[in-house]
């Protein structure tokens, strides 16, 4: 018995289904579950739905503008993306490796913080519409950027720029020059040269981060909901909207089913062409050095390039930051003469009760849960990530099956995920739980494609032969796991933990589902007290913002330094 | 060697997860929790009435605005995340029913409660609160570029008012939700659609709800935005007074009183079915009704008692505008039109 046991364990199929098990059940319990549900009460005769009765126009005016939305905002970004990819990989000047994660901030920012951000900079309070008031003595501002289509594209540009900049400035430094001096030598104009060699060599990468910045456009909840006020909703929006306020379940899930439909689509798209890049990518030894600009035409764009990103990046955060150390407007109930100037009290505010409320969850105590949330999304994704990993490393046919079951709830948007949540976990033993356990569990189903796609590649640069030769010294299995994987893997290992960090911490739309009134997350109470009024608040939105955005940078700085060069996780 | 380490990860997930589970503190006070939406308050004394007196502590739970509030509450009625649910209003008062919501409460202090309130009539759902949504104006605009305040819901669509009210998405928010019902009471079912193309047409601005359309389009308060007219509520020019950074003696902003321009919102307070507590939320709900709780109902929450004996305070006397005729509609009608209304309005307003 026990020796047929140990041959089974051997044999890489058995192998990889014993690993697979735990991450399957994970998956099929809180991913595949729901998702039936959402199903199932489509359907279902309960709500006295009839399909027939569906005014089609429902689902068409949102899936339509969500469409075109993420359309115009992919085409705009690419308008500024790809030269800001020419930027990076052709050229160096001063302060370059600090654009660079500065480019790669916006990335993993919650989209709370970018439309705070926004609004610190542009909105009815923002410093632009202050400066202008104060300046020309204006009684009302301005500037209306709020509840625009513009401020939706302004903010989806963005988000994504940073996107088309690594992924295509990675592929053009990485070219193979020689390529091009071919050509050159053959009599071809520089212009031809770029036709003709370059363009068609970045096409794969360019493909690919257009897919992957499409689908970001496409499932844009936070953006939508606070920068784009009640005309304009996409499907991520309308499923809220038709499941939180309108309590209309069976359209909030056809919608949702129709959005994972669409993001499957364009995973989908984006594994083929991506797969298509990856063809020529053992690091080529003759590419293309960055260098100064020479002509004087190179300078004034590179110098052009340089002032529009870094105003598009830096402003919105920047005033963000700003805005929550200063003082501009009186306290709603404050009598007597304002103060105006540089203070601390929206941070020493997070944690007063003021005016002895009763009900008052302190923001601060939003931060605590957020953190907490985030430790635990972090020890499911790494458990189950190594888990998933190991078992890909198997060579077994059962993996084509089961590697694209893990990869689905990347199409599956969060709020489809908390919709469905709220449907099936209403009951025992979940419901009877104080403790929001759900809510890391959903963070968990959004991060785990990221650290399985992290931690693959790491485990396979692990040689075989180091394992081996530990094992002829004698060493048994879990100490040449302890002694030769783990510390090959702790690089990837500490990277994986970073991404479900700022995945946590940022999520917003399942999260908005799940957030039991009095367990706030950091991007909910953000939410709540941005709309709430006074300036008081509004400080209180910014400062915890701020917060938020610090405890994302420092994770992003970290990943860099840890990432080893050339390897990017997108 | 690769199942070795299966057991150690097992191990971490098993802690992870154990360590998620509830700790619940052990004492011997009883909790009570009441589940409402965000524009609740009450002062810290009056509960502590409540509290001492039953040896009970009361934990409110604010759950977004009343529709989002009562939605949360109907999506986890097997399981209710509180005992006591308040704050469901007329516009919404048949959907709490037909969800089931509510347990019976033949609360004694009904006698003290005129029957006008009364709209069910098994006392599931009892009053505790009314309040009328209203057209506010900024009195400082009007007087500075010499315009007349209009007087009724007709003069709204005159050019001379282009682009000077804000109003909230019925599907997002009660009060915007309010005045739609007010419209419909006006202009009926067949006209009230015309009349809002009509006001789109006259540069109406929509918002998500009350705080944006308040707080940061309003002229008349903190915000200083654009419009001079905003929907909010009868109360709110007193809260003006009470808040207001230096003291005044007249409010800054008014309602505007005419026929059909208020629409009249009651409060509802019930007992959920199956919760944990059913005999101290019934106690709680006498307490809700009587005089301490009340008389505090104005200067928290700007709305009117509707306990018959409780006294109004001065401030509110003074600066709050009682339409003699706020308009109504009927619940059943509501609740039998309320979606398509809002989806047309959205048809005819935001497309």
């Amino acid at each position: 018995m026990n020796r047929t046991l140990r041959r089974w364990s051997k044999h890489p199929t058995w192998r990889a289904l014993l690993l697979w098990v735990l991450p399957v059940a994970f998956l099929a319990y809180f991913f595949y579950q729901p998702l039936l549900a959402l199903f199932n009460l489509v359907i279902s005769p309960t709500w006295g739905f009839d399909l027939g009765s569906l005014n089609l126009d429902r689902i068409w005016r949102p899936l339509s503008f969500t469409i075109g939305q993420a359309a115009l905002s992919t085409l705009l970004t690419l308008i500024l993306g790809l030269p800001g990819a020419w930027l990076f990989a052709r050229f160096t000047f001063p302060g370059k490796k600090a654009l660079k994660i500065l480019t790669t901030l916006p990335f993993i920012l919650p989209t709370v913080v970018v439309a705070a951000g926004f609004n610190a900079l542009l909105g009815p309070r923002g410093w632009v519409n202050l400066g202008l008031m104060a300046l020309f003595n204006l009684s009302a501002p301005p500037i209306q950027f709020l509840n625009t289509f513009g401020a939706i594209l302004v903010a989806h540009v963005f988000y994504n720029t940073t996107i088309i900049i690594r992924v295509v400035s990675n592929a053009w430094a990485q070219q193979n020059i020689r390529l091009r001096h071919a050509a050159q030598v053959l009599g071809a104009s520089p212009w031809r040269t770029f036709r003709e060699v370059t363009l068609p060599l970045l096409k794969p990468s360019i493909l690919a981060g257009t897919f992957l910045v499409f689908l970001f456009n496409f499932t844009s909840f936070g953006v939508v909901l606070m920068l784009g006020g009640p005309q304009f909703a996409t499907l991520e929006v309308e499923i809220y909207i038709q499941a939180l306020h309108r309590l209309n379940l069976p359209l909030a899930s056809i919608l949702a089913i129709l959005q994972l439909l669409c993001t499957l689509l364009i995973t989908l798209g984006h594994n083929r062409v991506s797969g298509l890049g990856d063809v020529v990518t053992s690091p080529p030894a003759h590419t293309l050095d960055a260098r100064k600009p020479r002509t004087g035409w190179e300078r004034l764009v590179v110098i052009l390039l340089i002032i529009t990103l870094f105003t598009l990046l830096v402003a919105p955060l920047a005033s963000l930051a700003l805005r929550s150390f200063v003082k501009l407007e009186p306290t709603r109930g404050e009598r007597g003469e304002i103060q105006r100037g540089l203070t601390l009290q929206f941070y020493r505010e997070l944690g007063v009760n003021r005016r002895g409320d009763l009900f008052f969850v302190p923001p601060i105590a939003a931060a605590r849960n957020s953190f907490i949330f985030a430790l635990i999304t972090i020890g499911i994704t790494l458990s189950l990530g190594l888990l998933v990993a190991y078992a890909l490393g198997q060579h077994t046919a059962i993996n084509k099956f089961l590697d694209p079951l893990l990869m689905l709830p990347l199409g599956a948007s969060a709020i489809t995920l908390g919709l469905g949540f709220i449907i099936v976990f209403n009951r025992p033993p979940f419901s009877t739980l104080r403790f929001p356990i759900l809510i890391p569990i959903a963070h968990s189903l959004v991060a785990l494609p990221f650290i399985v796609r992290t931690l693959v590649p790491a485990l396979q640069d692990i040689s075989r032969s180091l394992r081996n030769a530990a094992r002829v010294l004698g060493a048994s299995p879990f100490k040449v796991w302890r002694e030769v994987d783990l510390p090959l893997l702790t690089p990837a290992l500490l990277v994986s933990t970073i991404f479900a960090l700022t995945i946590s911490l940022g999520e917003f739309g399942a999260s908005s589902f799940l957030v039991r009134p009095e367990y706030p997350t950091m991007p909910v109470a953000i939410f709540r007290y941005i709309s709430q009024p006074g300036a008081l608040n509004y400080g209180q939105a910014l400062a915890m913002s701020t917060i938020l955005m610090l405890a994302s940078a420092l994770g992003i700085f970290i990943i860099e330094r840890l990432q080893s060069p050339g390897k990017d996780i997108f | 060697m690769k199942n070795k380490m299966i057991p150690l990860i097992l191990l971490i997930f098993a802690i992870l997860l154990a360590s998620c589970t509830p700790q619940p503190s052990p004492s011997e006070v009883r909790t009570l929790t009441v589940m409402t939406h965000d524009s609740f308050a009450i002062s810290e004394d009056v509960i502590a009435l409540f509290e001492d007196e039953h040896n009970v502590r009361v934990q409110f739970v604010r759950s977004g605005d009343t529709g989002t509030a009562l939605n949360q509450a109907i999506l986890t009625k097997g399981n209710p995340l509180a005992d006591v649910f308040y704050g469901v209003d007329n516009t919404f008062l048949t959907r709490a029913l037909t969800e089931d919501l509510f347990i019976p409460h033949d609360s004694p202090m009904l006698a003290q409660i005129s029957d006008v309130f009364k709209l069910d009539p098994s006392n599931r759902a009892l009053p505790v609160d009314y309040g009328d949504v209203c057209i506010n104006y900024d009195k400082a605009y009007f007087a500075a570029n010499n315009l007349p305040v209009p007087a009724s819901l007709e003069e709204l669509t005159d050019p001379q008012y282009a682009g000077l009210l804000a109003t909230q998405n019925p599907a997002t928010s009660s009060p915007g939700l309010a005045f739609l019902m007010a419209t419909i009471a006006h202009f009926g079912e067949e006209g009230y659609l015309a009349y809002w193309a009509a006001l789109k047409q006259n540069g109406l601005v929509v918002v998500s709800n009350w705080e944006t359309a308040y707080y940061t389009n309003f002229s008349g308060s903190t915000g200083q935005g654009p419009q001079p007219m905003v929907v909010s509520y009868g109360s709110s020019p007193a809260a003006e007074v009470i808040f207001a950074e230096t003291e005044l003696d007249q409010a800054p902003t008014g309602s505007i009183i005419g026929p059909d321009t208020c629409f009249r919102q009651i409060e509802f307070v019930g007992i959920l079915r199956n919760a944990a507590n059913p005999d101290l939320a019934g106690d709680f709900i006498d307490f809700m009704l009587s005089i301490p709780f009340q008389e505090d109902i104005p200067l928290q929450m700007f709305v009117f008692p509707v306990n018959q004996d409780a006294r109004l305070p001065e401030a509110f006397i003074e600066h709050v505008q009682i339409p003699p005729q706020p308009a109504s509609l009927p619940p059943e009608l509501i609740d039998a039109n309320r979606e398509a209304w809002i989806d047309a309005w959205m048809e005819t307003v935001l497309e």
